[in-house]
């Protein structure tokens, strides 16, 4: 599926700037964006590895698996494929946490952490677990609490009350991850009988 | 509200320390080897990265979504909402910060605190950027098949931005 969006940002980008002119714009762009992409790593690379630096001690004194216990209510529902002592969901429950508080960077490396965790006892390598997919929906969704990014550029931009859309961002985002729990848990349970 | 975004993460970092130190871990090792998982996790997603920086950075060089709005303006006259919204939210599944860019644009054109500024506010807040994610989990950990998961987080996406105009409807409309 990433394969055919992927082609096709490639085939209408090139076709449509070909029909519209654009040609320098394109071939500007072919030539510099790996540049921007390397440059995107070159971000993230000090922030991942301080986290799994850091969260590598939080796993290593039991304190991952306390933040999964506290968490295991709702993870169990969510992901019952998984043992209840399962390494990965301490790094979901950290991934979750983060995310909820708007620390979209610091989310990142735990996920990538616990997609490796569920990984590991994948018995097709190459395909996507029920976990892993429950997961993803759960991250795609975005379930942001404090929106930190919006409310700097609001307060950026001089905006009487800066948090004022704290409360309709909670909303839309909670529709969107249900919406998007449901359709997968539906999806699930429709395989298994 | 800023205090606390400021306090969380010194704080969490101070209490996993505290917590090892108290539970005889030896932390500076630690610390070390999962840098050092940390530095091949990069290497790992590092062409992910790239090819989807390349392939969205491209796509809106080319003003391909810019072109095909001129069909759904009238529509967006009728409804009474100003079509400069329409990219962001088409976007926001594929690029965090081309949607984040166009919302600073709209927040210079209109105020933070127009319906539109608001709207965008919450669009942006309301997902985050499905494909990437994506892309980068399942490319971390070279899984090719991704079954359903791409539908339902697009859904998923789908329900959040409608819901997102709705909402900002019925609190500031």
């Amino acid at each position: 599926m990433v394969n055919v969006i992927w082609a096709g940002l490639i085939f209408i980008a090139i076709i449509y700037s070909f029909l519209t002119g654009e040609i320098d714009t394109i071939n500007n762009g072919i030539l510099t964006h790996a540049t921007s992409g390397i440059n995107l790593i070159m971000e993230m690379m000090p922030l991942i590895v301080l986290w799994t630096g850091i969260m590598k001690i939080a796993e290593k004194s039991g304190l991952l698996h306390v933040f999964a216990r506290m968490l295991n209510p709702i993870l169990r529902r969510l992901f019952p494929s998984l043992p209840k002592n399962h390494k990965a969901l301490g790094y979901i429950a950290s991934n979750i946490g983060a995310n909820m508080l708007g620390l979209g960077s610091a989310a990142t490396p735990f996920g990538l952490k616990a997609m490796e965790e569920l990984q590991k006892d994948n018995p097709k390598k190459d395909t996507a677990t029920e976990a892993m997919i429950t997961f993803l929906v759960l991250n795609t969704g975005g379930v942001t609490l404090i929106p930190t990014t919006v409310i700097a550029l609001r307060i950026m931009h001089g905006s009487v009350n800066p948090t004022e859309i704290i409360i309709t961002s909670i909303l839309a985002t909670s529709v969107s991850s249900i919406s998007g729990l449901l359709l997968d848990y539906f999806i699930r349970r429709r395989k298994r009988y | 509200m800023n205090l606390l975004s400021k306090i969380v993460i010194p704080l969490f970092v101070l209490f996993i320390i505290f917590y090892g130190v108290k539970k005889r871990v030896n932390v500076y090792d630690s610390f070390l080897e999962g840098a050092k998982e940390g530095l091949i996790m990069v290497f790992h997603i590092t062409p992910t990265v790239l090819a989807m920086v390349f392939a969205v950075n491209i796509f809106l060089d080319s003003h391909f979504i810019d072109g095909m709005l001129g069909f759904l303006k009238p529509l967006f006259d009728f409804a009474n909402v100003p079509i400069d919204i329409l990219p962001m939210a088409l976007l926001r599944p594929i690029s965090g910060t081309a949607s984040l860019a166009i919302m600073n644009d709209i927040f210079t054109h209109f105020g933070p605190d127009s319906y539109i500024g608001r709207l965008a506010s919450t669009l942006q807040g309301c997902t985050d950027t499905t494909i990437y994610v994506l892309a980068l989990y399942f490319g971390s950990i070279k899984v090719t098949k991704t079954r359903y998961s791409l539908p339902v987080g697009l859904f998923a996406d789908l329900m959040g931005i409608i819901a997102a105009f709705v909402i900002t409807f019925i609190f500031f409309g």
